[in-house]
C-alpha cells in the first residue's frame, strides 16, 4: 500500500499489517507486537524522514517466505542512520522530561531481525519475524 | 483512523483520566492537552485508567515521560492502573515498572494517594 506521511494514516497502516500477520498464522501477541513495531518505524518516516510533510507518501509491503514475514516500509526522506543509534536509557530521559526516542528499541526488541538499506534518495526498513 | 476518547473524573483531591481506544502519535496530543490542564491548575494527583485502552505505542508513552518529573515535583504524581496485559507488556519492554506506580486497581492508586 501507498500511503500518505500522516498520523492520519498510522491506524490503517497497523490494520493493513495486522491483517497480513493474522492470515499467516501469527498469534494475537505476536500480530500486536508486529503491528506496534510498523507504528513505531511509521511514526519515525513521518517525523524523522519527512518532518511531518504530509504530502509525502511511504510505500509499505508485506513479503512473505516460508518462515519468515517481512514489512517493508520507503521512504524517499532524511536516512535513518543505524550506526549513531545507542540504546535509550528510559529513565534518563525522564529526569531530562524528554519523550519518546524508543522506538528504535522497540522495533528491535519487537521483531526478529531489522535491516536498514539506503541507495540514494531512497531508505527502506526491513522488519522481519520468524513463525 | 484512531480512535481516543479521554474521560474525566474526580475523587476528592484526585484526577483521574480513563482512556479508551488507541493512544499512539496521531492522538497522544489529546492526552497531553488533558494532562497540561490539569497540572496548570495545580491538580497534580492524577490517576490514569488503561480499562478501555486497546493500544498504546511509543507515543503515548512519551507523554508520560515528558510529565511524570514535573508532577512529581509538585508534590503530586500520575499512577497508571488497570492495563491490559498487551499495553503492560509495552511499558514493561522500556522497564516503566521501576519508574513509575503501576497498579492492578483504580482504587489501590485512590488509597495510596489518600493514605
Amino acid at each position: 500500500m501507498l500511503v500518505s506521511a500522516s498520523t492520519s494514516q498510522i491506524a490503517e497502516v497497523r490494520d493493513f499489517v495486522g491483517h497480513h500477520a493474522e492470515a499467516y498464522g501469527f498469534s494475537a501477541e505476536d500480530v500486536h507486537d508486529i503491528k506496534l513495531a510498523v507504528d513505531e518505524a511509521y511514526t519515525n518516516v513521518i517525523k524523522h524522514a519527512y518532518k511531518f510533510d504530509d504530502t509525502k507518501k511511504v510505500q509499505v509491503k508485506i513479503l512473505t517466505g516460508e518462515k519468515e514475514f517481512t514489512i517493508s516500509l520507503s521512504d524517499e526522506g532524511v536516512a535513518f542512520d543505524p550506526s549513531a543509534y545507542t540504546e535509550p536509557n528510559v529513565a534518563e530521559r525522564i529526569m531530562l522530561r524528554k519523550r519518546g526516542g524508543v522506538g528504535v528499541y522497540l522495533i528491535h526488541k519487537l521483531m526478529d531481525h531489522v535491516e536498514y538499506r539506503n541507495e540514494g534518495t531512497h531508505n527502506e526498513i526491513l522488519m522481519s519475524k520468524k513463525r | 483512523m484512531s480512535s481516543f476518547t479521554i474521560n474525566s473524573r474526580t475523587s476528592d483531591s484526585v484526577d483521574i483520566l480513563e482512556l479508551t481506544g488507541e493512544l499512539d502519535a496521531h492522538t497522544a496530543s489529546h492526552l497531553e492537552d488533558a494532562l497540561k490542564v490539569l497540572i496548570d491548575t495545580n491538580r497534580h494527583k492524577i490517576v490514569v485508567n488503561f480499562t478501555q485502552l486497546a493500544y498504546i505505542s511509543s507515543a503515548g508513552l512519551g507523554v508520560f515521560m515528558a510529565y511524570i518529573e514535573d508532577v512529581r515535583a509538585l508534590g503530586g504524581d500520575i499512577k497508571l492502573t488497570n492495563m491490559s496485559d498487551k499495553v503492560y507488556n509495552v511499558f514493561d519492554l522500556l522497564g516503566f515498572p521501576t519508574l513509575y506506580d503501576i497498579l492492578d486497581t483504580e482504587e489501590e492508586a485512590l488509597v495510596k494517594f489518600t493514605s
